[in-house]
């Protein structure tokens, strides 16, 4: 068991971009390798299959790194997908995928685990698996081969995988990883035997998934339905759980991870401080699996984001934090959080002149503004809103309930402080959707630069276009998705309009990738074959432009008897059992099914934070609780509510209160 | 105060670009806590100045760096400085020597005239050491190279001042002009080396010198007794 550097060294000099397979960050730990040696120690390479730039600034994987190093049986290292010009040299060479860390190979890890954050990597997942030296199939892994383990967003629906992976993670990983070191620590020490008595007993583990471990059998083929849907599946063993329940840390402010940030050498897409200031998301945006599924919303303790993101910038030397979240303007102690950290840095000796803070997934108000004022320092160049829907209408379809008043109002302020930019991301494909709401984006977006011109001749709006994917476990999970060709009329019929609305610019991602994305998505196991040829054609890096192919899918597809129509573009009803179905985030299929129902009503839903209970069946389910850093919402309100929340308020609601520091709140 | 570095690159880290290296100082600084002095205007930037770019692979125990405090900083304590700043950046890098630069001294893009290269890979014996010195022989050497897109051909004898075989044999020294158009080492190499693939030929920088009177004179030597060879890194 040695390191491969000799060997990976002179294959560097030939690539691009050598310093992505290097490590040497800082924060990395050294792995003892004396506990590697000791036969009991479990090892965990941690990989991320996207390329290092992507991969490195990944929180989860971070987070797990530290953790699993802290504990004393176990050690972990990282890797990432090598580029395709270093990839053909490792096969030339017959050099395994390795880790970053100490360059060891993968086969002297005991599992490889991967961070699924978007579906178009499984092609990547498979490239590595075989790189690893492991069979491609689960079903042929052997005693000594690599446990391979998949978590992170994507694995809410592992199915199109099921064939590849020895187990899926749904949910968050702090604490189930150390409950798997222990099963596979056991199976370690008792020689390593019995590959699939120890699936089985990780089948058992909460939150863990074991595909091998379940039968799915489909309905036969008929004219309604020519693939047959899922007709059941059912656990193999009386001790495998039927339904698998994600997992949730309670209490965020018992995990302050990543304690050592790791600072890359090179420049990658991130490349600043990131803070994780709460997870989950109440505002109940339908087409957004994120939200959905991290349910409830956990704050960190006002106090504590301030001294990591203290701590964070001093052990790093960044002059740039990002506070991250899936919408950190709700943060509800934001105000108060940003100004400490402004006053904080004010305060050090060495204070630092260029300190930014950046405040992702901006919601669209004139406080957000406000407070983005607060933090950007600088030029003022552009400022990024997401509207998503075109039309008032359109956005209680997929209960983004924000209002042109809102918009032109967050708008206005941001234009009257200086910006001179605006980026409004929309969505196009959504439920209902009609041209009208595809013009629409467009006339919003005109009437967003007409406001700027009153403050600056350089008013200019981006419109950013994405083409909607339903995902697993939302809403919108039975909606057919809309066909890449219709995607690309309604781009043009925005493009269009866009030249007769000065000062708009349209923005669009090509729509092909979407419907491979939609296959797998919602896919089930049969996709697995596709996912398969796809990658033995040569189909990597498909989340990249450059190398998206979208014929490879489409051939896939065929040569497989599989239809694009029936995987993608149909719409699923009530009760078809749908290939994720013992898998749950914990929201009731009736409270998903009734939401679907309430969209199509053009019926809104109001944030569970700041409200009652409307019991999507997380919180009552799993017997935990939104948390809360400060009782007092923030500055803006929330959407829905129905509340003037303009400048904080009193929530009538009972919430698990954290004691928030004197001064705290506003 | 205005102050200069000379520091290594070595080991792994050699993969990583200028620019990277360009980041990684400015984190060092900041880590550090060392007063950098900030330019004017909307985005503030650390004044700092890097000398001639190291090609990305190669290694150096050569590396300058200019850097201003704030004016208002407290004295800075110069001999504890390597030190403090080695600890701020990542292994491989580590800080030789700091001087006091005083005022009025060129930038290091100006004064640096040539540098010091040892080349070596494991298919290079003496030998083949012995021949690349015969390109000192030459009235021109002609390399047809590509920049920016642009193909040209340059003479490049003129750039080649010096080459000799180090006392082990295994390794070449070269001192190659870096005004004008500079001759960069795997350029070298193809003329020197011409039956091995250029990207495997290894390079550390050891020097970079003045002009100083017509004699080469080092920028910052290195202090009696240190020792900043590269050890082979491993794990
Ligand atoms: C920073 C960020 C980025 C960065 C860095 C990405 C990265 N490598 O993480 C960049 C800019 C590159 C990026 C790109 C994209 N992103 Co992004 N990104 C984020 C953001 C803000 C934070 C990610 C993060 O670190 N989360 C925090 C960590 C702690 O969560 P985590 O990674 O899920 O890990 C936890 C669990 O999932 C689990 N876990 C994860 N892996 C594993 C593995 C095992 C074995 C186990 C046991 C457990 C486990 O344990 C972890 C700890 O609890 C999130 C929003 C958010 N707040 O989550 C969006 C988000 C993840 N991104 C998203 C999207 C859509 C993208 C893009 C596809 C956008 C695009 N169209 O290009 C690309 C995809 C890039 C790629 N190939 O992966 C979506 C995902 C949508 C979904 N699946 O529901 C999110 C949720 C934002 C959103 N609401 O749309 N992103
Ligand atoms: S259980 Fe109630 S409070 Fe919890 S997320 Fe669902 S609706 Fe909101």
């Amino acid at each position: 068991m040695s390191t491969l550097w000799p060997r990976i060294e002179p294959l560097l000099a030939k690539v691009q971009k050598p310093a992505r397979y290097i490590g040497c960050e800082d924060g990395a730990t050294t792995p003892r390798h004396d506990k590697l040696d000791d036969g009991d120690t479990v090892a965990w390479l941690l990989a991320y299959p996207d390329t290092y730039e992507i991969g490195l600034p990944n929180q989860g994987l971070q987070i797990l790194y530290e953790i699993l190093n802290e504990r004393d049986d176990a050690v972990a290292e990282r890797t990432y997908a090598p580029w395709t010009d270093l990839l053909t040299e490792m096969r030339a060479a017959e050099v395994p995928l390795f880790s970053v860390d100490t360059h060891r190979s993968a086969a002297d890890f005991d599992v490889l685990a991967f961070n699924l954050s978007s579906e178009l990597v499984y092609t990547n997942v498979l490239e590595m698996i075989d790189l690893a030296g492991a069979p491609v199939h689960a079903a042929d892994r052997g005693d000594d081969d690599l446990v391979v383990i998949v978590g992170g967003h994507a694995a809410f629906n592992p199915e199109p995988l099921a064939d590849f992976i020895d187990a899926a993670v749904l949910g968050e990983g702090e604490e189930v990883v150390s409950e798997i070191t222990e099963v596979l620590g056991e199976w370690k020490r008792s020689g390593r035997t019995d590959r699939v008595d120890m699936l089985r007993r990780l089948a058992q583990v909460p939150g863990v998934y074991v595909p091998s471990m379940y039968e799915v059998t489909y309905h036969d083929p008929t004219d309604d339905d020519p693939i047959g849907a899922v007709a059941a599946v059912t656990p193999r063993h009386p001790d495998v759980p039927p339904t698998v329940d994600k997992r949730t840390v309670a209490d965020l402010g018992e995990w302050p991870y990543p304690k050592t940030p790791l600072v890359p050498l090179t420049e990658v897409v991130h490349d600043r401080l990131s803070v994780e200031v709460f997870r989950g998301c109440t505002r109940g945006c339908r087409f957004c699996q994120a939200g959905m599924i991290t349910r409830p919303v956990r704050e960190r303790p006002a106090e504590q984001v301030r001294t990591m993101v203290n701590d964070g910038l001093r052990r790093a030397g960044y002059d740039e934090v990002s506070l991250t979240s899936l919408s950190t303007a709700d943060f509800s102690d934001i105000e108060p959080v940003v100004k400490g950290i402004i006053a904080d840095n004010a305060a050090a000796e060495n204070s630092c002149d260029t300190l930014t803070i950046s405040l992702p997934s901006l919601r669209v108000d004139a406080f957000t503004v406000g407070l983005a004022g607060e933090v950007q320092t600088g030029r003022r160049s552009g400022l990024t809103f997401a509207p998503e829907g075109g039309s008032w209408r359109l956005r209680k379809v997929i209960n983004k309930l924000i209002t042109e008043e809102d918009l032109y109002g967050a708008v206005e302020s941001a234009f009257s402080q200086g910006w001179s930019r605006m980026k409004l991301y929309f969505l196009t494909g959504l439920p209902t959707e009609t041209d009208e709401d595809t013009l629409g984006i467009v006339e919003l977006a005109a009437n967003c630069v007409r406001i700027g011109k009153q403050y600056t001749n350089r008013a200019s709006v981006t419109v950013s276009l994405g083409g909607f994917v339903p995902k697993a476990h939302t809403p919108f999970q039975w909606f057919g998705q809309n066909t890449h060709e219709e995607l690309r009329r309604k781009i043009g019929l925005a493009k269009d309009a866009a030249k007769k609305a000065k000062g708009v610019q349209v923005k669009w991602h090509d729509a092909a990738a979407t419907t491979a994305e939609g296959i797998t998505s919602r896919g089930d196991r049969r996709i697995g074959a596709v996912i398969e040829r796809v990658w033995r054609n040569g189909g990597l890096f498909q989340e990249w432009g450059e190398h998206f192919d979208l014929s490879l899918w489409t051939e896939a597809m065929d040569a497989e008897g599989l239809s694009l129509d029936w995987y993608v573009y149909r719409h699923r009803d009530e009760h078809e059992i749908l290939p994720w179905e013992h898998l749950t985030a914990g929201l009731h299929k009736d409270f998903l099914w009734g939401d679907w129902q309430d969209s199509l009503a053009e019926a809104g839903v109001e944030d569970c934070r700041w409200t009652p209970c409307y019991d999507c069946g997380v919180c009552t389910g799993y017997g935990i609780e939104h948390v809360v850093a400060s009782p007092i919402a923030p500055a803006g309100g929330s959407q829905g509510t129905g509340q003037d929340l303009s400048r904080g308020g009193e929530v009538p609601v009972e919430i698990m209160r954290r004691p928030t520091p004197a001064g705290a709140s506003t | 105060m205005k102050l200069r570095c000379r520091s290594t690159k070595l080991g792994k880290v050699r993969f990583t670009s200028h620019r990277d290296a360009a980041r990684i100082w400015e984190r060092a600084l900041r880590r550090a806590e060392l007063p950098v002095a900030a330019t004017e205007g909307f985005t503030p930037r650390p004044k700092i100045s890097f000398g001639l770019a190291l090609p990305t692979g190669a290694e150096s125990i050569a590396e300058y760096v200019d850097i201003e405090l704030r004016e208002d900083a407290a004295d800075v304590d110069l001999d504890a400085l390597p030190e403090r700043l080695s600890t701020a950046l990542p292994t491989g890098f580590d800080v030789l020597v700091v001087a006091e630069r005083h005022q009025g001294t060129a930038s290091l893009q100006e004064a640096v005239t040539s540098v010091t290269w040892e080349l070596w890979a494991p298919d290079l014996d003496r030998d083949a050491h012995i021949d690349a010195c015969r390109l000192l022989d030459a009235d021109v050497l002609e390399l047809e190279r590509e920049r920016k897109g642009k193909r040209s051909v340059d003479d490049v004898r003129p750039m080649i001042l010096e080459a000799q075989p180090t006392a082990t044999d295994d390794r070449l020294v070269i001192r190659l002009a870096t005004v004008g158009r500079a001759l960069r080492p795997a350029e070298f190499a193809r003329l020197a080396y011409p039956d091995l693939d250029p990207v495997l030929v290894r390079a550390l920088r050891t020097h970079q010198w003045i002009d100083c009177d017509g004699q080469p004179e080092e920028l910052l030597p290195l202090p009696a007794g240190l020792d900043a060879r590269p050890v082979e890194v491993l794990a």
